[in-house]
């Protein structure tokens, strides 16, 4: 099993508390791998499905915000409740549980694990 | 008895470390539960400070000590870290390094950390606690944790950061006496320990574990009742049923089970009218006080109970976790306007006023999504409205049932209400496909567990709400009605006041006649309007003194009958469609103004709102005949 590695240098974000560049794009894994891990998302999973958190695919600021949530890479996610329609749903992450809208939850890129495992 | 021979050592440490600490500031992540454990120590003594560009308003109040001296408490908006990236978190960042000319240098901090979820919120501590001010780490919300089968070595962890550490819940009040003793600079500090100072999240996350994993931490198991309650609030059916059923009830027993309270506080100001009246002998003095503030003021406050009882709905939504919830439901409406998740919020804080909800868009970091948000705020029912729709309502609708359980009343005040976010929501949806278009920022927001709300809790809420409702109606609305009053008396002819409407106010009225007759209203509600725009509710106390003032003999009469007697039907609904979509509130305006840094946005917006308020006022006085 290969851990998901961050890149660090450039893509790191500030080193001190002054003005913060917000357009690097972050890439939080490597982890571009064989042909099981296609790019799926939070937005595949349905209640009850479990995951771990692999990449987030979004501006630096957005990112830090999620991850400051406890969407880490490398966490386990666990997809709960849902508003009326699937959107946004709840998702049960590092002892809290978050709502995210599906446009994010696609960002949310996931190694599959857990029950009721569905091809994309 | 023992205990007094060693108590040497116990003396010097009360009046060693610190002679009085003056400012303290309260932080933490969101939803820790920081108000919450500020109310508890600072008891009714809170008072709301507006510092300008503070993000949301920062409350600061004071906490007596048993030694007899006093602390300032700072209560710093809610942040995760202390990287500044939006405004909260740069407000929060510079007040505690200081920077900020307006609050004093914080001396020690009270950091508060949720206690059920430490992992996460522990990645605070280390960023606050280097910044070197003496610091209390609150683990919040004990008797949640003990209940869930959490538990942790506090000793521990006051090793691993080098920080005292107290167990605290702040609902219950227990281990506030801890938190009182540190404030006291009695309480002996662990030799501090230098954190290293992560500004990368997963790296800083890391750091929290293995703090949280040394001090054995064991994170409490899923709170099991939120579970149950969210199968059924967030059931695809049940969920928008039970919504619906809630706002229903609310408002229902609002016009229902109020009207003895309401009654009473009438009583309360008729009778001492009339004493005042029977003891003063006639006189300019007696006119003003009884035809003027009597019933101006009194009228307005007659509202006080139902304005109250709203508050405790609201509050105990709030306060159990259900809103967020709500917030989850109502979502998709925001998506589909384009606004992003972080409007919620401050458009929800609108139905109590748009000022603070204007204020608190500073967390929006979009700038375009947070001029939309402030632009929108207003068209949301806020308190001040209220009153005006109930007068109304009661006036002209009979308080029958609908379909058997349903009150006309209710459902003319829901309408309302959805009138209102409806305006809001199709406002945003052309900005944002016009001058505002900008691209979305993630939504996410935290369900919280559902919690019982405590009294205490409720209590200070509606203690706070009584204080801005008698605030507005002994200030504002006092003053308006005096100029009213004054107004009304001149000028003099023959050494008697002229008739109400040869007078100033109602030369002013009847100038304004012509453009407000296409809506159905005549020259006293002329005057009501333009009263109404310092506040809105002072149309209520403006038209009690007018007719105080025009039927002398019966200045109790009953201000729903004078309003019937005034207004046709239609016109009754044109004024309502008015105060809905109208920016009658010279604060907003002015806070518009000071957040968007120019009169272009606050300008625009009057004019758009009034002329909404105008056209839609006249096509109802003109249409309803047809309905």
């Amino acid at each position: 099993m290969k851990k998901s590695r961050r890149k660090t240098g450039k893509g790191h974000l500030d080193k001190n508390f002054g003005a913060v560049h917000t357009d690097i794009e972050m890439q939080l894994s490597v982890n571009k791998g064989g042909p099981e891990s296609l790019p799926a998302s939070l937005v595949d999973l349905r209640r009850g499905d479990e995951a771990v958190l692999s990449e987030i695919d979004l501006p630096a600021e957005d990112a830090r915000r999620l991850m400051e949530l406890g969407f880490l890479p490398g966490a386990r996610v666990v997809a709960g409740l849902s508003a009326p329609g699937g959107d946004p749903r709840v998702f049960e992450v590092d002892g809290s549980e978050v709502a995210v809208r599906r446009e994010t939850a696609r960002r949310l890129k996931i190694r599959r694990k857990g029950r009721s495992p569905r091809k994309a | 008895m023992s205990g007094c021979a060693d108590c040497a050592g116990c003396g010097s440490a009360v009046t060693l470390p610190t002679v009085a600490v003056k400012a303290v500031a309260v932080i933490g992540p969101p939803n820790s539960g920081k108000t919450t454990l500020f109310n508890r120590l600072t008891g009714l003594r809170q008072k709301v400070a507006n510092f300008p560009g503070v993000t949301v308003e920062q409350h600061t109040g004071v906490v007596e000590l048993a030694s007899g001296e006093s602390v300032e408490l700072i209560d710093l908006p809610g942040v995760y870290s202390l990287t500044p990236h939006s405004e909260d978190e740069q407000v929060a960042y510079d007040v505690l390094t200081g920077r900020r000319q307006d609050t004093s240098k914080p001396e020690a901090v009270l950091l508060v950390l949720d206690s059920t979820n430490l992992g996460r919120h522990l990645m605070l501590a280390a960023p606050i606690l280097a910044l070197g001010l003496p610091t209390l780490v609150i683990l919040n919300m004990a008797d949640d944790l003990r209940n869930r089968g959490g538990e942790l070595d506090i000793k521990a962890l006051e090793r691993e950061l080098g920080a005292p550490v107290a167990l605290v819940s702040a609902r219950q009040g227990e281990g506030i006496d801890e938190v009182r003793e540190f404030l006291a600079g009695a309480m002996a500090l662990p030799a501090p320990k230098s954190l290293p100072v992560l500004h990368d999240v997963p790296k800083c996350r890391e750091w929290a574990g293995k703090v949280g994993s040394r001090a054995e931490y064991r994170a409490p198991i899923a709170p099991k009742w939120t579970r149950r309650l969210d199968a059924v609030f967030l059931h695809p059916v049940a969920g928008p049923a039970i919504f619906a059923v809630v706002v229903i009830a609310v408002f229902q027993s609002i016009f229902s089970y109020v009207t003895p309270a309401m009654d009473a506080v009438r009583w309360l100001f008729q009778a001492s009218g009339n004493w005042i009246a029977a003891t003063l002998p006639p006189s300019l003095v007696r006119s003003l006080l009884v035809d003027g503030v009597w019933s101006g003021v009194g009228s307005v406050i007659v509202f006080l109970p139902q304005v109250l009882l709203l508050f405790l709905f609201i509050g105990i939504l709030e306060d159990s976790g259900y809103l967020a919830r709500a917030a989850l439901i109502a979502d998709r409406t925001m998506a589909r306007v384009g606004l992003q998740g972080k409007s919620f919020i401050p458009l929800l804080s609108a139905y109590a006023c748009a000022v603070p909800a204007i204020l608190s868009t500073r967390t929006i970091e979009n700038k375009r999504d947070r001029t939309a948000t402030i632009l929108i705020a207003p068209f949301m029912t806020c308190a001040a409205r209220f009153p005006v729709y109930t007068l109304i309502i009661s006036a002209f609708l009979p308080n029958r049932q609908l379909l058997g359980f349903l009150s006309v009343r209710t459902v003319a005040m829901i309408g309302l209400y959805a009138l209102g976010f409806l305006m809001a929501v199709v406002t945003a949806r052309i900005l944002k496909s016009s001058i505002l278009k900008s691209g979305r920022t993630p939504f996410v927001l935290e369900m919280p567990a559902y919690r019982w709300p405590t009294v205490q809790s409720l209590g200070l809420r509606l203690l706070d709400r009584s204080k801005v409702f008698l605030r507005r109606a002994g200030t504002v609305i006092l003053a308006v009605t005096v100029l009213l009053w004054l107004a009304a008396h001149v000028p003099y002819s023959h050494g008697r006041p002229p008739a109400i409407q040869d007078s100033l106010a109602g030369t002013l009225g009847r100038t304004i006649e012509p453009a407000i007759k296409p809506l159905g209203f005549d020259w006293k509600v002329g005057i009501g309007i333009i009263t109404s725009f310092a506040a809105r509710e002072t149309i209520i106390a403006t038209m009690g003194a007018i007719y105080g003032m025009d039927h002398p003999d019966s200045a109790s009469m009953d201000l729903q009958n004078a309003l019937r007697h005034d207004l046709t039907p239609a016109a009754a609904v044109a004024l309502l469609i008015f105060f809905a979509f109208a920016m009658q509130c010279v604060s907003t305006v002015a806070v518009v103004r000071r957040e968007t840094g120019g009169w272009k946005w606050p300008l625009a917006q009057f004019a758009y709102m009034s002329a909404l308020a105008y056209g839609g006022a006249f096509l109802v006085n003109h249409l309803w005949r047809y309905i």
